[in-house]
């Protein structure tokens, strides 16, 4: 089980209203990112994930509502709240080294105590034999931990991840779940994490929150109470379908009506759920 | 297998001189229509190992290097600095660009009556005329690189608690860095083209490997002529080479694995 550690941050998010040229993409959006869980927001693509994100980490100010970051506002980006996107933002021309040591670095970190912290976050991600390399030089999954690695090293209150995984091959991408979902049983950080993948989600999740189709709002919130740790087992478990099952309804419901606004967005999902449904 | 390609590239383009220089003295000895006038390659060797063992030869590349080098480098040092500010600050961008988009489409050779008239040494005509011709190409080069900066990399270093002055050192300049480099690949091109217009033009006597080029043609010695123009051949593909080998040394993420 995970322990809460250090200081791990919470958000709470109350009436977060946006919109892009009179559209609007978030309604009144709620919720919570509890202390030391690991969060999933699921839900079609074009529902808002990303902009709810955006104005998480800082790079967008909500047009109405409040982010409270342990009850304080929170304003532009900062090391407190880290993103990992799902297109790779390593700096090209760093190693994988300095690409870690980025953010102690432009902070001013003595360098002894920089190192060590670095070479512990490459120790536990695994690329320690790698951290001369260009990001080029790397393979995708690579990447994504060098990624990981990168956010991790500044200890964040809380670490987001937006679809981190996408793009990645299937057996690469099980593998970084697996990888990932230890890693924050070992660390126990609060960790927010989207995607639209309804069985990653549930995979890793502590807590589920099912997005509306836009504007995006909660639909619902489900407590995933599965054992920790998890591997891949679990996903043969009754319990873990039966989560599974009841998300993928409401995910649906959504679905449906994206796919009625005629949305690609939708017709993605729609597909997903089919594979997804034809898997059980 | 790499040694065995390496060999096999090397042998055709042996071939490919040879026969070059065979079909050159075909030419000469069949006396072709308007060819017959070229020199021998014999003659023409002769007299490139007659240039290379007197130190007047060796003073035109000095002063032909010298030139480049200058007008060059401040081609390089204003023209990054103005690319980039140009590329970070939009009141410099609208200062600066309409002047620019009216000088830029004039050929540099243009500008040489202007340059010897205003420049009171051959020295600094040719220096002025250098640093015209690649300025602008090194300028919108960079100014090119800010724009295209990937943006997801500025927000990532801001996230992680990069200061704008981080960001300028460590994300824009690296990530301009190869306009730089194609700046001054093509820059340097243009400015062996301006050099030797400008030497010719210029240069009473022998000053440069255009003026010793020119020289030849007033004298009337034609091998001394293509000399000339062998030694440019060489001068430019030396000048390339060595902007290639700076581009790989100074960035090696760039480097094929």
């Amino acid at each position: 089980m995970s322990t809460v550690r250090r200081n791990f941050g919470e958000f709470q998010v109350t009436g977060l209203t946006h919109a892009y040229g009179g559209v609007p993409v978030l309604e009144d959006c709620s919720l919570e990112v509890p202390r030391g869980k690991l969060t999933v927001l699921v839900g079609p693509s074009g529902c808002g994930k990303t902009t709810l994100i955006n104005i998480l980490a800082g790079y967008e100010a909500p047009a109405g509502g409040r982010v409270l970051l342990d009850g304080q506002p929170v304003g532009g980006p900062g090391p407190d709240r880290l993103v990992v996107f799902q297109e790779t933002a390593l700096f090209p021309w760093m190693t994988v080294e300095q690409n870690v040591a980025f953010g102690c670095r432009v902070r001013g970190m003595p360098a002894g105590e920089m190192r060590e912290r670095v070479q512990a976050v490459l120790v536990k991600v695994g690329l320690s034999d790698f951290q001369a390399k260009y990001p080029s030089q790397l393979s995708g999954g690579m990447q994504r931990r060098a990624e990981l690695a990168r956010a991790m090293v500044n200890d964040p209150k809380v670490l987001m991840l937006d679809e981190p995984f996408r793009g990645l091959d299937a057996m690469t991408r099980s593998i970084m779940q697996e990888f990932y979902v230890g890693l924050f049983e070992e660390v126990g950080r609060t960790n927010l994490f989207i995607t639209h993948d309804l069985e990653e989600a549930v995979f890793l999740a502590d807590r589920l929150l099912i997005m509306t189709y836009r504007p995006g709002r909660i639909k619902e919130v489900i407590e995933v109470d599965l054992p920790r740790p998890r591997t891949f087992q679990v996903m043969a478990t009754q319990r873990y379908n039966d989560i599974r099952q009841h998300a993928l309804e409401l995910l649906f419901e959504e679905a449906s009506k994206a796919f009625e606004a005629g949305s690609k967005a939708a017709f993605d999902l729609v597909d997903g759920l089919a594979r997804a449904a034809g898997r059980q | 297998m790499a040694k065995r390609w390496l060999n096999r590239h090397a042998l055709r383009g042996l071939v490919s001189i040879v026969a070059f220089v065979v079909l050159w003295e075909l030419v000469v000895v069949l006396k072709l229509p308007y060819l017959k006038f070229l020199p021998l390659p014999g003659q023409v060797a002769a007299s490139l190992g007659q240039s290379i063992a007197s130190s007047a030869y060796w003073q035109d590349w000095e002063l032909s290097l010298g030139r480049i080098l200058v007008g060059f480098l401040a081609a390089q040092a204003l023209g990054i600095t103005l690319g980039l500010a140009m590329g970070i600050s939009r009141t410099a961008r609208r200062f600066v660009f309409p002047i620019f988009e009216v000088l830029r489409p004039i050929p540099p050779i243009a500008w040489i009556p202007l340059a010897i008239i205003f420049w009171p040494t051959t020295s600094l005509t040719i220096y002025f005329l250098v640093f015209t011709g690649s300025f602008f190409i090194v300028a919108l080069n960079v100014l090119d690189g800010v724009k295209s900066v990937d943006q997801s990399l500025v927000r990532a270093a801001y996230s992680l608690g990069a200061k704008p002055r981080d960001v300028f050192w460590r994300i824009m300049l690296p990530a301009t860095l190869p306009y730089v480099l194609t700046g001054a690949t093509v820059g340097m091109g243009v400015t062996w083209n301006v050099l030797i217009a400008a030497e010719m033009v210029t240069s009473a006597g022998q000053s440069g490997l255009g003026g010793m080029t020119w020289a030849a043609y007033t004298n009337g010695v034609l091998p001394v002529i293509v000399v000339g123009m062998l030694s440019i051949g060489v001068a430019g593909y030396l000048s390339s080479a060595l902007i290639r080998f700076l581009g790989e040394r100074f960035m090696p993420w760039r480097r094929r694995i």
